[in-house]
């Protein structure tokens, strides 16, 4: 029931047109399982965060299926550009001495 | 701000007496053994109000809330589907969780009157929510430690959704009564009109006495206390008013019920009732 | 938002490399380059998918109030409940290219956007809740698990998602199907008539046949849609038949016969004049299913305005402090 600093990403009613009420998006991230990392779900309408959290809860997670959910206002979320994608990402692929395969280990050692 | 002892003290804390009632008016047919009544009073109250709130399905105010108001309309149905399961195993007349609810009439059926009362705007319907889901916390947390085991179990499983419900509805209540004018004045007169429906819900009557042989001792005006705190708490927030001097209704736990109950049942067990006998 | 700043000068580059990567396969996101008329034909596909998850809503509600035991009252609220879901998660899929929710819905009220035709017919008994599960989620199972593998990632995530819980729908209303074929007599009847009513309309929801789509070939060519109307039809009246045969109820086909040569199912023609009055507005229940969503919609501005109107407040509260 916090009410925080960032519970309304774009304040929609001072511009006073969108009287239908049109609610900001909210980004939801569920998490399935103790442990396991959050995966992106899906999106929510609604004007603050508790109110995105329930929303998420009730469309997200019905079945079970998250024992943890994140809302992020879907403004603030920052992505690469797809035009990025061979600067920022290729240079990781020929990097070989990142990836334990790389190094030799005497024979019948168990490392781990 | 506090609440005002608003309600007449015979019907909302205290022993109401066979006397009493019979001034209140008369009784409906009863079931025998008192644990069977004191559950069909609580089965029925979440049946209806289940019933109520399904009736919003496809009608929601924003889809997001479409889906909320069917989440808490199933953990309802739910909770009712099991008491009154329990209800007719021991009443041991061979009637299940759907003979009981389809085939009893009005006068038969146990539930306090504010889940009966027509859904109203959306403010009305979240408003007598909040009521209910507040009263329904404070007592289903007395009953998960009550010495009937069954009984114990199912409120256990239900207070867990109830507390959701309660967090639902109460956050609906501050953004109305705390929203603009219109929502704030309309969520106002939805909580003047449900007012004299919250006595009922902590009345004790003799089937309460009763119940207290099987384990069931609950501290009505103990509760009562808590549910103001809650109540009080969020209306604060909500900058909504408690109406004075009311007089509290009552009746639904006795069978004397509003003219709506009936016109909700006729919907309801339309089918069951056409196919007697049937299997669905 | 979708067109990167710098594109202007060789558009069709753009498109043979856009259309390189789908043919490889690859799932196209939301900043991804994309030829305009393949936004506008998905904003179009997907919103016409989530209006029909949201009018869905109405034939089947109507009978909640009524549902015969607790079990099916609580089945069947969930399952109306899925469809607002599935209007939900679609829509979003929609909002990630460019177009607010508000925007498409009033698209519907307004009548610029379609919806399924078969949401237009009403549901006259209870064995309408049987005979809508297996009929008409069945055929969106037929077409959505197709839909699962498009070109558009939001769209195919949507369908993925969308899919596990059909199933459900699906299997909830053979199961009602099932309990009234082996009940009495008034309610196999009621069975059969429902199944009678809905058999060929649930036909049309898969829609013309691909020769009279003018679209169709783009689409496939885009991975927009996977398969023809007439495959995704063929393959829907195939798995029904036997199922039909399993509870004893009549498909009202005359024609239907299978075919050994072709391991089809022939069937009868079906009247396009109809589907094409219903399309047009004109069908039983267009009127009532538009009014309805435009009441919820007039009855909830007041709440959608109060919300908006407090998280204001309490912005400016917090901002003050
Ligand atoms: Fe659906
Ligand atoms: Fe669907
Ligand atoms: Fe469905």
């Amino acid at each position: 029931m916090a009410a925080s600093v960032k519970d309304s990403p774009n304040d929609i009613s001072s511009n006073g047109k969108d009287t239908d009420g049109q609610w900001s998006l909210w980004e939801v991230f569920t998490q399935p399982g103790k442990g396991a990392p959050h995966e992106h779900a899906g999106s929510v309408h609604a004007t603050d965060a508790e109110h995105a959290l329930q929303n998420a809860r009730d469309v997200y997670a019905r079945r079970g299926e998250a024992v943890s959910i994140w809302v992020v206002p879907a403004d603030v979320i920052v992505a690469s550009a797809p035009g990025d994608a061979g600067p920022f990402f290729d240079p990781g692929n020929d990097k070989a001495y990142r990836h334990p395969q790389f190094y030799k280990v005497p024979r019948g050692v168990r490392v781990f | 701000m506090m609440v005002q002892q608003t309600t007449p003290e015979a019907a909302v804390s205290g022993v109401t007496t066979a006397a009493e009632l019979n001034v209140a008016g008369t009784r409906g047919p009863s079931f025998g053994e008192p644990i069977v009544e004191y559950l069909l009073r609580l089965g029925d109250d979440r049946l209806i109000l289940g019933h109520r709130l399904s009736e919003w399905c496809g009608h929601g105010p924003i889809l997001e809330e479409d889906i909320a108001l069917a989440n808490i309309a199933l953990d309802l149905v739910g909770a009712s589907s099991m008491l009154l399961g329990l209800a007719g195993e021991l009443e041991g007349k061979d009637r299940d969780a759907d003979a009981l609810a389809f085939f009893r009439e009005g006068v038969q059926y146990r539930n306090a009157l504010i889940v009966e009362l027509p859904r109203g705007d959306f403010g009305f319907t979240i408003m007598r929510q909040f009521l209910f889901d507040a009263y329904s916390v404070v007592t289903l947390d007395a009953l998960a430690s009550c010495g009937h085991a069954g009984l114990a179990a199912i409120a256990a499983k239900s207070l867990k959704e109830d507390k959701y419900h309660l967090r639902h509805s109460s956050e609906w209540v501050v953004r109305l009564g705390d929203g603009t004018e219109e929502s704030h004045n309309r969520v106002q007169a939805s909580l003047n009109e449900l007012w004299r429906y919250t006595g009922e819900l902590f009345e004790r009557d003799t089937i309460d006495e009763a119940v207290a042989a099987v384990g069931i001792t609950l501290d009505r005006d103990a509760l009562h206390a808590k549910w103001e705190s809650i109540v009080n708490d969020v209306l604060q927030r909500a900058t909504l008013t408690i109406p004075e001097k009311t007089v509290m209704a009552s009746g639904g736990r006795r069978g004397r019920h509003t003219e709506h109950l009936g016109h909700l049942l006729s919907v309801m067990q339309s089918v069951a009732r056409a196919h007697p006998g049937a299997t669905w | 938002m979708t067109q990167p700043t710098t594109v202007t000068a060789d558009e069709s580059a753009l498109v043979a490399a856009f259309e390189a990567r789908i043919a490889a396969g690859e799932s196209i996101e939301p900043k991804d380059w994309m030829p305009e008329r393949y936004r506008r034909q998905l904003i179009r596909m997907m919103s016409q998918h989530a209006h029909s998850e949201i009018v869905g809503m109405l034939p089947e509600g109507n009978w909640i109030t009524r549902a015969p035991s607790l079990r099916r009252k609580m089945s069947l609220i969930a399952k109306v409940q899925d469809e607002a879901g599935h209007g939900l998660y679609i829509y979003c899929g929609t909002e990630t290219l460019g177009v607010d929710r508000h925007e498409l819905v009033e698209q519907l009220l307004d009548g610029r956007a379609k919806y399924s035709s078969i949401f237009n017919y009403p549901t006259l008994s209870w064995a309408d809740m049987g005979v809508i599960g297996w009929f008409v989620d069945g055929a969106a199972i037929v077409n959505q698990t197709i839909l699962a593998k498009a070109s558009y990632g939001p769209y195919a995530r949507a369908m993925v998602r969308i899919c596990k819980e059909e199933n459900f729908h699906k299997r909830q209303g053979y199961e009602i199907c099932a309990t009234l074929a082996n009940g009495t007599p008034a309610q196999r009847e009621m069975l059969q008539d429902a199944v009678n009513r809905f058999w060929w309309p649930s036909l049309m929801m898969f829609g013309p046949s691909d020769t009279d789509s003018p679209n169709s070939a783009e689409l496939l060519k885009w991975r927009v849609k996977r398969k023809t109307n007439d495959e995704l039809r063929q393959r829907f009246i195939n798995l029904t038949v036997p199922q039909a045969a399993a509870i004893g109820v009549t498909l009202p086909d005359p024609d239907l016969k299978f075919n050994a040569e072709t391991n089809n199912w022939d069937f009868g023609e079906i009247d396009w004049d109809e589907f094409f009055q219903v399309i047009g507005g004109n069908g039983p229940c267009n009127r009532e299913r538009i009014a309805a969503r435009q009441q919820a919609q007039d009855e909830g501005e007041w709440v959608r305005a109060a919300a908006t109107a407090h998280a204001s407040k309490q912005h400016r509260t917090v901002q003050a402090a």
